[in-house]
């Protein structure tokens, strides 16, 4: 039987990084590029430093927002521990993992309890499932609070989501804020996607 | 930028990516509701911030938050009785706190409408239990409609209220967690806005509004009759509707969320079962679920939490004498969590193990420690729990109370070790002080949940003389649910207000040892709890200090946040690691040397850390800095 087309996003993050933003812009760039989209954020008390995810669906022949377990086509992390934990729980053989170098150490690590997730972790992971892997670092941003955006410019960047292009993220980032946020936010996202 | 509240507002038809909570407001405002009621809970909270985003002039109704979920009922229903289509929305514990009222709904003959909108919380996500409230439609002989995505959460509102006000009667729609926040395109239609009067029409004359003894017998038979005559309507509703996949052999009745995971399952299946998906599951629509069961052979019941549809579609079928195999639940697991997708295909794999593959769980190199919520840098809440620990020996008990500081439960703090409901801490702690001559006993309680549910024990530790000491953890708002306001702020929902002042109250009460004191003062609040646990009877700390993240961010909206950070000085640092292991803010981090250092992503620049280092390494970077 012949698959309909579907492309399973599985973000995941740390309350507090940015996650709905980019969850948000995602869903609205791929409504303009005229896809069938369903998207659901999970967050239950999300503020408080926890894991956050957020998922999208894009196609035809999808129902429920939410992914089953292995069949994420693509994972989009916001922190190392979080992109380990995507990968495993979520990413599918040959997907891709793109994640932002950086680390939240969970409780456990600063009680000295566990290990700090590795880049290499992360890679050993992916590897397992023959999975492309962006990492993502950007050494002269300012403001922590954009590395969504910076994210998201290298989704564009790489062409991982094929089917939507540059001016539908930026219709989407318009939707969604004004003034110097939005300046801030274009410039950033502009000087990313060639 | 987009407006939501223009978008909600506007008269043409007109389509937009929104979630269930937002699609919900649209539909009240189609509708015609006059009277929205709330307290904020999980997962309802964002159907007021869509409600927000229409302004006070424009919005076609009245909306507040009450000070619980009870009385925003009975608000709705006094509106409602008077005539005006009302509605109340709230999370799913929810309704055990506005039971007592609820319950007497469906005997009243409720003029205006009036739907009570219910966020369950399958899973868990951010309640204290996964209660299943279609117990309480049997409980309460009220129809219930359940929507699985945004859009038929907006038609089924409309539907809801639509019946409601035609037939005088209550109408619950319940909701859970991802369909509250699901996104998708929903499509709206235009609308007319109604022209409202501001007549109360609230008549005692031909009514009877008081179920007392023997008047109560005629209501009960009254909302006996309409719920039996609901079914007719029940039968005959398009949100009923078959998924017809020409299977003579095998169905399964679902509804909800299980049914959009249920069809993903399927998406790429062969030999695809027939689905009867329910939109009203209160009263069932026997005929068509009966025509259903003849045409298959085998009917699996697929639902989520308790066997509420398999016990009615059992004695339903016992009755007809129908043949058909109804597969209910197999095991304990299909009564826990919610059903995704990845949960259905496992039930269905234990049903038909032939048509349903079962999911083989994977070994991982590494494991990965969850990461549980925990108190945002800077927060109050840390502060108190560091220094009261400090105040309390080992064998003390704690007791927690709903909230932020609910999270004090985990490590590094372990503070608030019993937990049951909204405001249960001083009356739990009571309990707990009783024959009790050796464990010193602390309850702690946000002030939020102060003034929805927690007064009681508190009065009655007054009443009663218990010996206790009660912590009010005062960070000025309802934090947990997103920033909302409570009787304490000086603002509702619409305006500012007189603020309820808690030590004031306290004292008018009667309570005799009230301490007020900022948690960043943790070597004073040590010594004030000493003296608290040690005086005979009730005495009260209200441990206060604004919620940070609400600070910062308001701060950051009037551009006057100052960003700073702390610094550890390396030379001076002795590694004792208080800050980290002990203070625990997670803005340090450790190396595997086992050097500190700041996460700089996650300092606010506080400073409440500062004062537990023994060695004084930690300071500003900017000495003149900081937002202390």
């Amino acid at each position: 039987m012949a698959n309909k087309k579907r492309t399973n996003i599985y973000m995941i993050g740390v309350g507090g990084q940015g996650i709905g933003l980019l969850s948000e812009v995602l869903i609205r760039a791929a409504d303009y590029a005229e896809l069938n989209v369903r998207g659901v954020d999970t967050h239950g008390l999300a503020q408080r430093g926890g894991t956050v995810q957020s998922q999208l669906r894009i196609g035809e022949g999808i129902y429920s927002p939410l992914i089953q377990k292995n069949s994420a086509d693509i994972v989009i992390a916001l922190e190392r521990t979080e992109a380990l934990r995507g990968i495993q729980n979520y990413l599918k053989e040959k997907g891709t993992v793109i994640y932002y170098n950086t680390s939240w150490q969970t409780l456990d690590v600063r009680l000295e309890n566990s290990e700090e997730v590795s880049v290499n972790d992360i890679n050993r992971a992916a590897k397992k499932l023959d999975a492309e892997i962006i990492k993502v670092y950007k050494e002269d941003l300012k403001e922590t609070r954009m590395q969504n955006v910076v994210l998201l410019g290298e989704i564009v960047q790489n062409n991982i989501l094929p089917e939507i292009k540059r001016q539908h993220y930026i219709n989407a980032l318009q939707d969604l804020m004004t003034g110097d946020k939005l300046d801030k936010n274009i410039a950033l996202f502009k000087s990313l996607v060639k | 930028m987009k407006s939501l509240g223009e978008i909600l507002l506007r008269k043409d038809e007109t389509s937009e990516i929104v979630i269930g909570n937002t699609a919900l407001v649209r539909a009240m405002i189609e509708a015609g509701t006059r009277v929205v009621t709330s307290y904020p809970g999980s997962p309802m909270p964002e159907t007021a911030e869509a409600i927000r985003s229409i302004s006070k002039e424009q919005r076609p109704f009245y909306f507040e938050f009450s000070t619980n979920e009870k009385v925003a009922t009975e608000i709705a229903f006094g509106a409602s009785v008077n005539g005006h289509l009302s509605t109340v929305f709230f999370k799913s514990v929810g309704l055990n706190v506005a039971a007592d009222s609820f319950v007497q709904l469906a005997l009243m003959k409720l003029k205006g409408g009036m739907v009570v909108v219910i966020g369950d919380d399958p899973g868990a996500n951010s309640s204290q239990n996964e209660q299943d409230n279609r117990h309480y439609a049997h409980l309460s002989y009220i129809p219930v409609f359940e929507p699985s995505n945004p859009q038929e959460v907006y038609e089924y509102y409309k539907e809801a209220a639509k019946l409601s006000q035609e037939k005088e009667m209550p109408v619950i729609l319940r909701l859970s967690t991802h369909v509250c926040h699901a996104k998708q395109k929903v499509n709206f239609s235009s609308y007319k806005q109604q022209e409202f009067d501001s007549k109360p029409r609230f008549s005692s004359e031909n009514e009877n509004y008081v179920p007392i003894t023997s008047k109560v017998f005629p209501m009960k038979r009254r909302a006996l009759k309409r719920i039996k005559d609901f079914k007719s309507y029940s039968n005959k509703s398009d949100l009923n509707k078959i998924i017809d996949n020409g299977n003579k052999d095998k169905g399964i009745i679902t509804m909800g969320v299980p049914y959009l995971s249920l069809r993903d399952v399927m998406e790429d299946m062969d030999n695809k079962p027939d689905i009867l998906k329910l939109g009203i599951i209160y009263p069932l629509p026997e005929d068509v679920i009966m025509e259903f069961l003849k045409e298959h052979k085998e009917v699996k019941i697929l639902e989520e939490l308790d066997n509420v549809l398999e016990k009615d579609i059992k004695a339903l079928a016992f009755e007809e004498n129908i043949e058909t195999e109804i597969i209910g639940k197999k095991d304990i697991d299909d009564w826990i969590n919610e059903y995704t997708p990845d949960k259905v295909q496992d039930v269905m794999s234990k049903t038909w193990p032939s048509l349903f593959k079962k999911i083989n769980s994977k070994n991982h190199e590494k494991n990965v420690e969850n990461r549980p919520a925990q108190l945002c840098p800077g927060c109050g809440h840390r502060s108190a729990f560091y220094a009261i620990k400090k105040a309390l020996s080992e064998e003390d008990i704690t007791v927690a109370d709903i909230g932020c500081h609910t999270l004090g439960f985990l490590p590094p703090y372990e503070m608030g070790e019993v937990l049951l409901s909204m405001g249960h801490s001083t009356s739990t702690g009571t309990g707990l002080s009783l024959f009790n001559d050796s464990r010193k006993v602390v309850s702690f309680l946000g002030d939020s949940t102060m003034f929805h549910a927690g007064l009681p024990g508190i009065v009655n530790a007054i009443f009663n003389d218990h010996n206790l000491t009660l912590v009010i953890m005062e960070n000025g708002t309802t934090a947990m649910t997103g920033h909302q306001n409570h009787p304490g702020t000086g603002s509702n929902f619409n305006e500012e207000v007189q603020p309820i002042p808690i030590k004031e109250m306290l004292k008018g009460f009667g309570v005799k040892n009230v301490y007020e004191i900022d948690t960043y003062a943790q070597t004073k609040l040590k010594e004030v709890m000493e003296k608290a646990v040690e005086e005979d009877g009730f005495s009260v700390v209200i441990a206060t200090h604004p919620c940070m993240l609400k600070f910062t961010r308001e701060a950051r909206s009037k551009g006057a946040y100052k960003d700073n950070k702390v610094e550890i000085d390396q030379e001076v640092c002795h590694q004792i690691h208080e800050c980290v292991k002990e203070f625990g803010c997670p803005s340090f981090s450790i190396t595997e040397e086992g050097k500190v250092f700041v996460n700089k992503d996650l300092c606010i620049g506080d400073g409440s850390c500062i004062q537990t280092c023994p060695v004084d390494a930690i300071g500003l970077e900017q000495s003149n800095g900081g937002n202390k």
